[in-house]
């Protein structure tokens, strides 16, 4: 054997799961998530307003289409991973599992309440009415009061890692909203309309559309990345503070 | 090109109330959002620096 290094590759699966490791990595991944949004966003818009063409039916009042759907979109993908990521803190006892639950809940609740406000303001030209309780607006509306829900839990539970166990058995019940949201323009007979978009077939909307949508989806969705990271550094700190790692760390930023 | 004028795209076919007020408070609450986040990073930061100041001395 002599000469010869048998050691074998060591994947450290679970490298990042503590705060600690995590922290650095996210300040890293912070500016890209960022940029990446930018760009999206930057060609999104143009695509939304200089490539698409005016609406035979809407006229110009369409073009809400490039926020309200990505919104929505993030506003049930952020629950999903929110709900998934506290489950998991609850079944494996990670406090990071939390921390990053936590921080995605004001961006997901952010998406669910644009969804909402443009959906209003694209419905009363086109429906005549700002609200209706049709299952779609009411389940979207559903969703808003659960993500208000889990944080207003979380902050009322002074130690944070009840406040992980509480928020996630919320989290967790409140996923079926979810396929509800997805389902309910199949399930009843609702204003807002059915799908245009599927897995399983080409899209019923213009190419042009199609394209802005998908590009404002993706910005939204590095948007979200983006916003969450900043948010989960700042949990990290806070509920890490009494440890070595964050006194060293705020030695390197004097 | 959709719009003849910057009058036009101002306008938005009539909607510009609908369409500006989506996307400018989509727009508004992001940037609101990033800056409320950055001020608590700093806040965040201040404070630890103040109550650990003699601390950090002990520390190392």
């Amino acid at each position: 054997m002599a000469g010869r290094n048998w050691k074998s590759v060591n994947i450290h699966w679970f490298k990042y799961s503590s705060p600690q490791t995590f922290f650095p990595l996210a300040t890293k991944l912070t500016p890209w998530f960022g940029g990446a949004a930018a760009l999206l966003c930057a060609i999104g818009l143009y695509i939304s307003f200089f490539v698409a063409p005016t609406d035979a039916q809407q006229g110009e009042a369409y073009r809400i289409i490039f926020i309200h759907v990505p919104a929505a979109w993030m506003s049930m993908f952020i629950y999903v991973v929110m709900a998934f990521w506290a489950g998991a803190g609850l079944v494996f006892n990670t406090r990071l599992s939390g921390m990053w639950a936590s921080a995605l809940a004001p961006s997901g609740a952010l998406m669910t309440f644009i969804a909402l406000w443009t959906g209003a303001l694209w419905g009363r030209p086109t429906w005549g009415t700002w609200w209706v309780w049709d299952a779609r607006l009411t389940s979207e509306l559903i969703l808003l009061f659960l993500y208000f829900g889990f944080m207003a839990l979380q902050a009322a539970i002074d130690d944070p890692r009840r406040a992980d166990k509480a928020g996630a058995v919320l989290a967790l019940t409140g996923v079926v909203n979810i396929p509800i949201i997805y389902f309910s323009v199949q399930w009843w007979n609702t204003l807002h309309q059915g799908s245009s978009v599927s897995m399983k077939s080409a899209p019923t909307m213009a190419a042009t559309m199609f394209a802005g949508m998908i590009v404002m989806a993706l910005g939204f969705w590095m948007y979200s990345f983006a916003a969450a990271l900043l948010r989960v550094r700042s949990i990290i700190i806070e509920r890490e503070r009494r440890s070595d790692w964050v006194a060293q760390y705020m030695r390197t930023l004097q | 090109m959709n719009w003849a004028s910057w009058n036009d795209f101002l306008a938005m076919g009539g909607y510009s109330l609908y369409v500006w007020g989506s996307y400018g408070v989509t727009f508004g609450l992001m940037a609101a959002e990033i800056a409320l986040l950055i001020l608590r990073k700093r806040k965040t930061l201040e404070y630890l620096g103040r109550i650990r100041g003699s601390a950090n001395q002990v520390a190392q």
